[in-house]
């Protein structure tokens, strides 16, 4: 434990950093900060395979990592002025300087572009996400899924957008087909899943596919749906590992044809999973149904088809939420667990909030669109001509 | 006094409490399940029936009164909006609110949703009594009501999507409510996803006109208020035919038709209230009701309007079908159903809108009396559902039986029942409006109705008991609080098509006319096909009766003699396992062996992730065999190193 909270708070550092930070250099330092301990808390706090999933997550991070290094030294010597303030970059990537040469950017674009595709994570970058979450401990995978992989889309909306609009809307097709991939494959691999928590984190990627596919759409309400579909997955697929985490606590193991009846044993447990796995299935009434929608409206104006094959990931995402609480709630009472104890107030009290604010976001999402629009729009200003 | 407080209460007001009295009964019950535990369990459902009842009565009540209002104004027509609530998503430009419209099509449907929800709340007091899960039940069928109301009285297509999956969630949560039994659960699922894959071409409908209305001049507000789509139908006439398409691929999910009918017939494995209220008398008509609602809309497209009518003509003659062999009591209701709501698709296919929302209020008269009174069957046969384990229960159920026996008269269509009018109705009008091959198939069904009705009626209580000799002295009539229910309901089956031509002229400035060439009168006409249709019922009705009362071994006989089709049908054409075979079984096989197994593990992380790891590792031993160690090696490579660099420069 003495280990343990000093990363964890370093780690905060580091994620907080990223998300504040309005210089290149400064976002990249802390983006790197948050990797170290990352890597720490996965390897000696994990499960079995803790060391492999520890380096798979280490590595492929450091791979976006460097492309990233060398846009910023490009920025920096091809700006004007030597700079690292994005504020400056976004001023002058438009206008004027040596910046402006199309080959340049498009290559600037993809450094960018890929190592924050790695961190979201896009297909095909996706597969260190279920070793990385299956591995690391209950609190890790929820830091992990709530915040982490929105540093990815983040970084999309933050530079690419606006620092290189003209590339962006050149690419826009792809960043919506790979939305698309995401949210259809995440959901088909979700469903092939037998460990309970490598069935989240592939419906994780699933979910992440919504944020590119809104990105995609230069509209208003797929921006905003973008932006509040990060969020929104962050409370919910938070509350889905603190879920797996509870009954792993007590049956130390994920298998999900292990389970059966708990809905009988632990009844509160059973509704605050309900809670989070209708959030997660885009229930209406709940956040996750606004910020599908909001992508969805807006995706279909510019990428009808995409988006049609997209809404596909809607069924296929009812079909295995309700198949695994099935397996794990309903049915006869597996006799191995007849005494398990209920959640105890403790585990309560970490569900409770997160599943306040997705009732409250579901019934009244403008608390955060009006927070987020004014931004979003002035981004997609640069698309409009 | 209480009129004093009257006057300080907007009709607005009354329009909120109707959808939200249920919410608050939902609310209280969930509380009450949830410290269950820690109450004495008499009080505590005590308590639950009493909330539970209250709201949807109160919900009634308010509709009443609203209605009472609205009529009573004169020169104008009963509408009324609420006005939004609130913003509830909403940038610049456009919003889409939370508000309530009340109109004559609302205003029926809300009245036959709380009047029959209520009756069925207080049917259930008796028939859940016992029960571990009692307020929860309560909770759940309140907020069913909720959801539905919702759903009927919203004012925008969003709104209304938000009221049509929360039934979904509420069909879900009921038909697994016990949940023990692992197939009602799956029951539960099956209906949620396969209502799903309806929603799916919901919301692409809803996207398409969405897409189609950015941009455009269009008056009013929001765009997806249904307000503004009727008066902006104009702008949404090239997408008309697709559009109307998607939505009723939405309304087969939701409203049991072909080829999404598949989850009704399992959703029988919810608790009988529970059918009768969601899968007979409300929720399944939400895609009638919806269709009616855009009429506007569907009337752009003619094309839409006979697709629609030919799957309901097509679902109703083989739900029919399958009826007719069904064993299990509430099989054959739920496929009854089916048939009856492709009745009511069939009307609005051919325009007569108002013919199809006056069959869906008779229908929800009559099917929920026939399911509450198998359910009082089943209550008294402690479970029993089997049709040929029953016979005879004419005796020892007499008010049960008198009931389900009018329902059952109601259903097939004989004057003066309620199902006579409306059924009636529909034909005609599919008759007069030249679609004769539809009128055929209408007919056709008619005359099976009326034969698996009273096939399933002869088999529970004429003839002789067929239930064993032990159960015998078990059979009671059900307790008091299911007879009333069943009683009103029964009246109503009797006297609910006697309102024909008045709810003809309430509904009449909602719908737009579909322009018909012409229309001589024809009444005589009307009139002989109304005395056929009821001679052929009664005939079919007698014919099932003597069969499997009279002579209960034809039925044997004439399943053996007709051993191929009569297995097909007792097996539903075997649909369930074609859909097995071509939908779940590959979809399974795409994703687990050929995406996660195929793909995901060994070529993209197998070939692609550890695959760049193995290439720079091998990289890197070959890099390492050179580090040797020794400084001979090293001086070596030095010099021929050097002799390069220098063979470089010199040439």
């Amino acid at each position: 434990m003495k280990g343990y909270f000093p990363l964890f708070l370093l780690l905060q550092t580091g994620m907080t950093g990223v998300f504040v930070a309005l210089d290149f250099f400064l976002f990249y330092f802390f983006w790197e900060v948050m990797l170290l301990p990352m890597y720490f808390l996965i390897g000696i706090w994990g499960g079995p395979r803790r060391e492999y999933a520890a380096i798979k997550f280490f590595l492929y991070t450091l791979v976006g990592s460097v492309m990233m290094l060398l846009v910023m030294i490009a920025f920096y010597f091809y700006s004007e002025g030597n700079t690292f303030n994005i504020l400056t970059l976004m001023d002058q990537s438009v206008h004027i300087g040596p910046m402006t040469a199309h080959n340049f950017r498009l290559l600037c674009w993809l450094g960018l572009m890929i190592a924050f595709a790695i961190k979201v994570p896009v297909f095909p970058f996706h597969t260190w996400l279920p070793d990385a979450h299956v591995e690391a401990p209950t609190a890790i995978s929820v830091i992990l899924a709530g915040i982490l992989l929105k540093m990815g889309t983040y970084g999309m909306i933050r530079f690419c957008y606006p620092i290189f609009p003209d590339i962006t809307f050149e690419f826009a097709k792809w960043i919506a087909v790979f939305g698309m991939i995401n949210i259809v494959y995440g959901a088909l691999c979700a469903m092939a899943q037998k460990d309970f928590k490598r069935l989240i984190a592939y419906s994780s990627i699933s979910h992440m596919g919504f944020c590119l596919l809104g990105m995609a759409s230069f509209t208003n309400e797929g921006m905003n749906g973008a932006v509040l579909q990060m969020f929104n997955h962050g409370t919910i697929t938070a509350q889905l590992f603190l879920i797996v985490g509870i009954i792993y606590d007590r049956v130390h193991h994920r298998d999900l044809e292990g389970f059966g009846g708990l809905a009988h044993i632990m009844p509160r447990y059973a509704v605050w999973t309900a809670i989070a796995f209708f959030a997660a299935l885009g229930l209406p009434g709940l956040s996750g149904f606004i910020s599908e929608a909001l992508v969805f409206l807006g995706a279909f104006k510019m990428w009808p088809w995409y988006t049609a094959v997209s809404v596909s990931g809607v069924v296929l995402t009812a079909a295995y939420v309700l198949w695994t609480y099935q397996r794990v709630f309903l049915g006869k009472i597996n006799e191995k667990y007849k005494n398990l104890p209920e959640i105890s107030w403790r585990e309560t009290v970490t569900l409770a909030p997160l599943a306040l604010i997705v009732v409250i976001l579901g019934v009244y999402p403008k608390a955060m669109l009006d927070i987020m629009n004014a931004t979003l729009v002035g981004i997609n200003q640069l698309f409009v001509k | 006094m209480i009129l004093g407080l009257l006057q300080h209460i907007s009709i607005q007001n009354l329009i909120w409490l109707i959808c939200l009295l249920p919410l608050v009964s939902s609310c209280i019950n969930w509380l009450l399940s949830a410290s269950s535990s820690k109450l004495p369990s008499k009080a505590a459902n005590s308590l639950a029936s009493f909330v539970g009842i209250s709201g949807p009565l109160l919900a009634f009540f308010s509709a009443l009164i609203v209605f009472w209002v609205l009529t009573g104004i004169e020169n104008s027509e009963a509408f009324a909006i609420t006005g939004p609530l609130y913003q509830w998503i909403g940038f610049g430009g456009w919003s889409i609110d939370i508000g309530l419209r009340v109109d004559q099509l609302s205003l029926v449907m809300a009245l036959v949703v709380t009047g029959v929800g209520t009756l069925i709340h207080i049917y259930s007091i008796g028939y859940m009594r016992g029960d571990d899960g009692y307020p929860r039940y309560f909770a759940e069928l309140n907020l069913f009501l909720f959801f539905m109301l919702l759903l009927i009285l919203a004012d925008n297509l969003i709104l209304m999507f938000v009221g049509w999956e929360g039934v979904g969630l509420c069909s879900y949560l009921l038909i697994g409510f016990w949940f023990s039994d692992i197939e009602k659960a799956k029951a539960g699922k099956k209906a949620f996803v396969v209502n799903r894959i309806g929603d799916f071409a919901f919301i692409i409908g809803i996207f398409l006109i969405w897409k189609m209305l950015a941009g455009q001049p269009i008056v009013g507000g929001s765009p997806l208020n249904f307000e503004t789509l009727e008066r902006n139908a104009a702008f949404l006439l090239p997408i008309a035919t697709p559009v109307c398409i998607a939505l009723f691929i939405g309304a087969c999910g939701k409203s049991a038709q072909i080829p999404l009918y598949v989850w009704l017939p399992d959703a029988m494995a919810g608790p009988t209230p529970v059918s009768a209220l969601i899968h007979a008398a409300t929720m399944v008509t939400a895609g009638v009701y919806m269709i009616a609602r855009l009429n506007f809309l569907y009337v752009l497209s003619p094309l839409a309007l006979n697709i629609v009518a030919y799957t309901g003509a097509a679902t109703a003659l083989f739900a029919a079908t399958i009826g007719l062999t069904q064993r299990d009591i509430k099989k054959v209701l739920a496929y009854s159903t089916i048939s009856q709501l492709g009745y009511m698709f069939l009307a609005e296919g051919v325009g007569a809108f108002g013919a199809g929302i006056f069959h869906l209020v008779t229908h929800a008269f009559f099917k929920a009396a026939l399911f509450l009174g198998a359910g009082s069957v089943i209550h008294a046969l402690h479970g029993e559902q089997d049709l040929f384990n029953m016979g005879g229960l004419k005796k020892y159920l007499p008010g049960t039986f008198a009931v389900f026996f009018v329902a059952a008269l109601a259903i097939s269509g004989i004057w003066p029942l309620a199902g006579f009018y409306s059924k009636d109705e529909i034909l005609w009008q599919v008759y007069e409006r030249g679609y004769t091959g539809l009128w055929v198939i209408g007919f056709i069904t008619a005359g099976m109705t009326a034969f698996y009705m009273f096939r399933a009626t002869s088999l529970a209580f004429f003839g002789n008991l067929r239930i064993g000799e032990d159960k015998k002295h078990h059979i009671h009539e059900s307790s008091i609080s299911m007879l009333v229910p069943l009683v009103l309901l029964g009246v109503l089956s009797i006297s609910g098509g006697w309102i024909k031509n008045s709810i003809g002229t309430f509904l009449e400035p909602r719908f737009a006319s579909v322009t018909l060439e012409e229309v001589t009168h024809h009444e005589n006409m009307e009139h002989i096909l109304a005395v056929i249709s009821v001679l052929w019922a009664a005939h079919w009705a007698f014919v099932a009766w003597i069969v499997y009362v009279q002579k209960p071994s034809w039925p044997e006989a004439m399943a053996n003699k007709f051993r191929k089709i009569h297995s097909l049908l007792m097996n539903k054409y075997f649909v369930d396992e074609i859909y097995d075979a071509i939908v779940i079984k590959p979809l399974a096989w795409i994703s687990e062996t050929a995406l996660w197994k195929g793909f995901d593990i060994p070529i993209i992380d197998n070939v692609g992730v550890n695959g760049s790891g193995r290439v720079v590792g091998f990289f890197g031993k070959l890099a390492a065999v050179l580090q040797t160690g020794l400084t001979p090696h090293y001086l070596f490579f030095m010099v021929i190193g050097i002799s390069i660099v220098v063979g470089w420069l010199v040439f």
